[in-house]
């Protein structure tokens, strides 16, 4: 193998202080939320306990987190379903180079660029000019799909543009219908890219602030309710919520990662029998 | 006529267009609207006025913020860029085993699927008066007094955004610098370019797509921006983002639209020009 050259060295050395700029403020609260009863803010610890964890389950130090807890994995799974089942079909549409495909093109980029305070805002004028309650699971919803839905059709996009056509073809060919040949031979494909789209969904809208902050209605979401906190809380409590929800966040990384792991090491024993033949 | 492609996609596209048509065209429609409305203390009365946008370009603070709007946008965006594109190259080109680089890339990425709220929350041990920044300093003899504008500054609400937002410099910019030719850098080599005259003249010029998608997500990402600089800067810095919360929270709807009207043309110029220089849909 070939010698590595000097600067390989010195970007060694800058890649790794990146990932400890990246990790290192959230691994010092991970740390500082085991601080004693007597602890603050900042070190030094004053002793080690789960003192601030046990507050977490308690009402009145921490206000309905668990209830806001609740609603943002239910508003996360909402939107992880509608995001992939919505980009799946916005893709397979894009493929078809329909007349005004190039606005709807143009749409989804402003749906990504457009500044979150104006979707908040808007929406919210909306609900209240038609004397409609805005509600999470409503108002907050569909805002957050203007966040999460562009990432889902990039990856899609993405996806069909390396997409080997020849596969419809084959499978035309002896006979599918168009319905049995996007079940049986496009979804399984693409199914790795869709548990992508499913994690964007799901984590974008679980920590979604901006653009739920006008239209979530009198029932928090937990990163609102995060936020409140900060303005009011000043013990390690909080700390403790950051990484409870954090660890909650990785745990579901890594089942969607997983998933696709085992997903192509399945493609990889089962898949292909092309150059076994007898 | 279901054969027709045409309809089938717009078939297909239909639940797509709804959902932008109802939750970011209608907005977008109702806050122009509303920002040539009238507040009271405690309603708005639907007029045709220019009040709100007299008021606007009337007032030396809106200069101000829109100033300091484009300062951060400008700040983050260099050093985005500057962090970004060595990670890129680093992991593009240096990193030979490609699980090594797969991990590596999803180690760059993982922050980007946590809470940004709780990552700015995590600074605070860090830039405190008595925190880790400080301490350290003061231990290693490098000042006597604790330095005051580590927190609740331009300087913390800049750390913050290069914190949060180099990520969406390093995968556009990681994924045009993994389509590159490597016979071409091979040619570079075999001249006689040296390392430095291959990333200048070979990689950086081939790489520009990937830093046109960057740079279009950072920049709008900072210009609107309000919790970020609202949360860094302990309140005491603003940004355009948070001249329209503050209007929004003392309920002067008409008059945050108008800010907000004002915000969008002016992010949407910057994008304008950006996309002259790049063909996002090729680039998938």
């Amino acid at each position: 193998m070939e010698k590595r050259p000097k600067s390989f060295y010195v970007l060694t050395g800058f890649f790794a202080l990146f990932i400890l700029f990246l990790y290192g403020p959230t691994l010092t609260i991970g740390i500082l939320s085991f601080q004693g009863p007597g602890g603050g803010l900042t070190f030094p610890m004053r002793g080690v306990s789960l003192n601030w964890f046990h507050e977490l389950f308690q009402e009145q130090a921490v206000g309905d987190i668990w209830g806001a807890f609740r609603r943002s994995l239910m508003l996360g799974l909402m939107v992880m379903v509608t995001t992939v089942v919505v980009s799946v079909m916005g893709g397979f549409a894009f493929r078809k180079r329909f007349y005004g495909s190039g606005i709807l093109f143009y749409l989804i980029i402003a749906s990504l660029v457009i500044p979150s305070i104006l979707i908040s805002l808007g929406v919210g004028l909306i609900f209240n000019q038609f004397g409609m309650k805005i509600h999470w699971a409503t108002s907050g919803f569909g805002s957050q799909l203007t966040w999460t839905l562009p990432f889902g059709l990039l990856i899609m996009f993405a996806v069909f543009n390396r997409f080997d056509k020849s596969f419809e073809e084959a499978a035309r060919d002896q006979g599918a219908s168009p319905w049995q040949t996007v079940r049986h031979v496009v979804l399984p494909i693409i199914a790795p890219s869709l548990i992508g789209v499913g994690l964007f969904g799901f984590t974008l809208s679980y920590d979604e602030f901006a653009r739920t902050l006008l239209t979530a209605g009198s029932y928090n979401t937990l990163p609102l309710e995060i936020f409140g906190m900060t303005t009011n809380v000043t013990t390690p409590v909080i700390y403790a919520l950051g990484t409870m929800t954090t660890l909650f966040s990785l745990l579901i990384i890594g089942a969607f990662l997983l998933t696709v792991w085992i997903m192509g090491k399945r493609r990889a024993r089962f898949g292909s029998d092309a150059g076994k033949g007898v | 006529m279901l054969k027709n492609r045409h309809i089938q996609g717009w078939l297909q596209a239909s639940p797509l267009t709804l959902v932008l048509l109802g939750f970011l065209i209608l907005p977008i429609i109702t806050i122009v609207v509303v920002s040539f409305w009238q507040a009271t203390e405690f309603s708005i009365i639907p007029a045709f006025s220019f009040e709100n946008y007299e008021f606007l370009f009337g007032s030396p603070v809106t200069y101000k913020v829109f100033f300091a709007t484009f300062k951060y946008a400008f700040i983050t965006w260099a050093m985005t860029l500057a962090i970004g594109f060595t990670v890129a190259y680093y992991l593009a080109f240096h990193i030979r085993s490609q699980t090594l680089q797969i991990a590596l890339f999803l180690l760059c990425t993982i922050p980007f699927w946590t809470s940004n709220i709780i990552r700015m929350i995590s600074w605070i041990p860090f830039l405190g008066r008595n925190g880790i920044a400080n301490s350290a300093l003061q231990s290693w003899g490098i000042i006597d007094q604790p330095l005051e504008w580590l927190l609740y500054s331009d300087f913390s609400v800049i750390l913050a955004f290069v914190h949060l937002y180099t990520l969406f410099m390093v995968v556009p910019i990681f994924n045009t610098m993994t389509r590159i030719d490597h016979s071409l850098i091979e040619a570079a080599r075999d001249n006689g370019a040296s390392g430095f005259q291959t990333l200048v003249h070979v990689i950086l010029p081939l790489t520009k797509p990937g830093i046109m998608i960057g740079t279009i997500f950072v920049l709008t990402l900072v210009m609107g921006d309000f919790i970020t600089v609202r949360f860094m800067s302990g309140s005491q810095k603003a940004n355009v983002g948070r001249l329209i919360s503050n209007d929004i929270s003392l309920l002067q709807y008409p008059s945050a639209a108008a800010t907000a009207v004002i915000l969008l043309i002016t992010v949407l110029i910057v994008i304008g020009i950006l996309l002259r220089f790049v063909d996002i849909r090729k680039e998938l």
